[in-house]
């Protein structure tokens, strides 16, 4: 697989893109939202890795580079857990469209 | 077809499927199921790719942490058995729409990024990968950037990650520390000490209460006075957060 390859794994990056985009878009479950993101986060990374295996410029980068986005996904979720938690702590619901003012 | 593309073929077939019933579950538990597949078929994508390292990486940091983190804030944050928060039709004709005209408008443009690419190489394997986050340049670096305008040839330089290695390694830190401290439990007691927030249901239950002396026992199931009280949604009895 030459060429052909390097699009169909662009492709897999793109669809998982459109699907993360579509998630953050249309859940109501700040959850989902988050799952999204996940997505988005995979879709950049899936791109990483075939540009390491198919370009030679990116021969090294792209794996390092998809390690570190893989390690500051964790380190989002964390914090983006840790504040849907302290939401729901304090308004008793997890939907995106209650959180309508910032007050601690 | 050789049987490498049959093996391409299936991996990223499961993790496309599986994302598209990220996006179309409506249970929450349902979507977290659906994105471990996801998570599991891009793993295999980049074993297919020759990226083992990265492919046991998303294994272990995906898989078993950032999903059982999910897992965990779906159970925390539960609201009764089967509760769903529906979307509109509208807002599904919309976002369909809208997402058929992205992944339209990606596959065109990774199309014309696709010709730039040669077909495969050997990828660098962990020995590189290893030394390039421990500071050692690497050796082969003779590769020219692409992207630029046709006549510019200019080659890649000698390139080292301890300084993003590092950097992550105290955001992780960072992270830690912040997230520990946003997802602690807050007591009604530390919320009324030199706060205006604290109205009326804690106050009336318990007269006898000032602002800072000790709680006793039974106010902790007291609801949590800063819930709102405006009840602009009245869909579901709110239900206190326990501890």
């Amino acid at each position: 697989m030459g060429e052909m390859g390097y699009y169909a794994v662009l492709l897999l990056g793109a669809w998982l893109f459109v699907c993360g985009v579509t998630c953050l878009a249309l859940k109501r479950n700040a959850l989902g939202v988050l799952m999204g993101v996940e997505l988005v986060l995979n879709a950049a990374n899936v791109n990483l890795v075939a540009a390491a295996r198919y370009t030679p410029a990116f021969r090294l980068e792209g794996q390092i580079f998809a390690l570190l986005v893989i390690v500051l996904a964790a380190a989002e979720a964390a914090v983006a857990l840790a504040i849907m938690l302290h939401y729901y702590n304090t308004y008793a619901t997890v939907d995106v469209d209650k959180a309508q003012q910032l007050r601690g | 077809m050789t049987l490498s593309d049959v093996l391409f073929i299936v991996v990223a077939a499961v993790a496309a499927v599986s994302a598209l019933g990220v996006v179309v579950s409506r249970h929450i538990v349902h979507m977290a199921v659906w994105l471990l597949f996801t998570l599991v078929g891009v793993s295999l994508v980049y074993f297919w790719l020759g990226a083992e390292f990265l492919g046991a990486a998303q294994l272990i940091v995906y898989v078993g942490g950032t999903l059982v983190l999910l897992v965990f804030g779906v159970m925390l944050t539960a609201q009764g058995p089967f509760r769903e928060l529906r979307t509109p039709p509208v807002e599904w004709i919309i976002g369909g729409v809208t997402a058929a005209l992205l992944l339209l408008l990606l596959a065109v443009v990774t199309w014309q990024v696709a010709q730039g690419g040669t077909t495969g190489q050997q990828p660098p394997g962990v020995a590189a990968i290893g030394l390039g986050l421990l500071g050692v340049h690497e050796t082969v670096s003779e590769t020219t950037l692409s992207g630029l305008p046709a006549g510019n040839v200019v080659g890649r330089t000698p390139v080292a990650y301890l300084l993003p290695f590092e950097i992550i390694s105290v955001h992780l830190l960072v992270v830690l520390i912040g997230a520990a401290y946003l997802a602690r439990a807050r007591r009604p007691a530390a919320f009324r000490t030199g706060s205006d927030t604290a109205t009326t249901p804690l106050e009336t239950s318990s007269p006898d209460l000032t602002p800072g002396s000790v709680q006793p026992a039974v106010v902790v199931s007291a609801p949590t006075p800063a819930l709102p009280t405006d009840s602009s949604s009245s869909e579901e009895s709110r239900q206190p957060p326990q501890f």
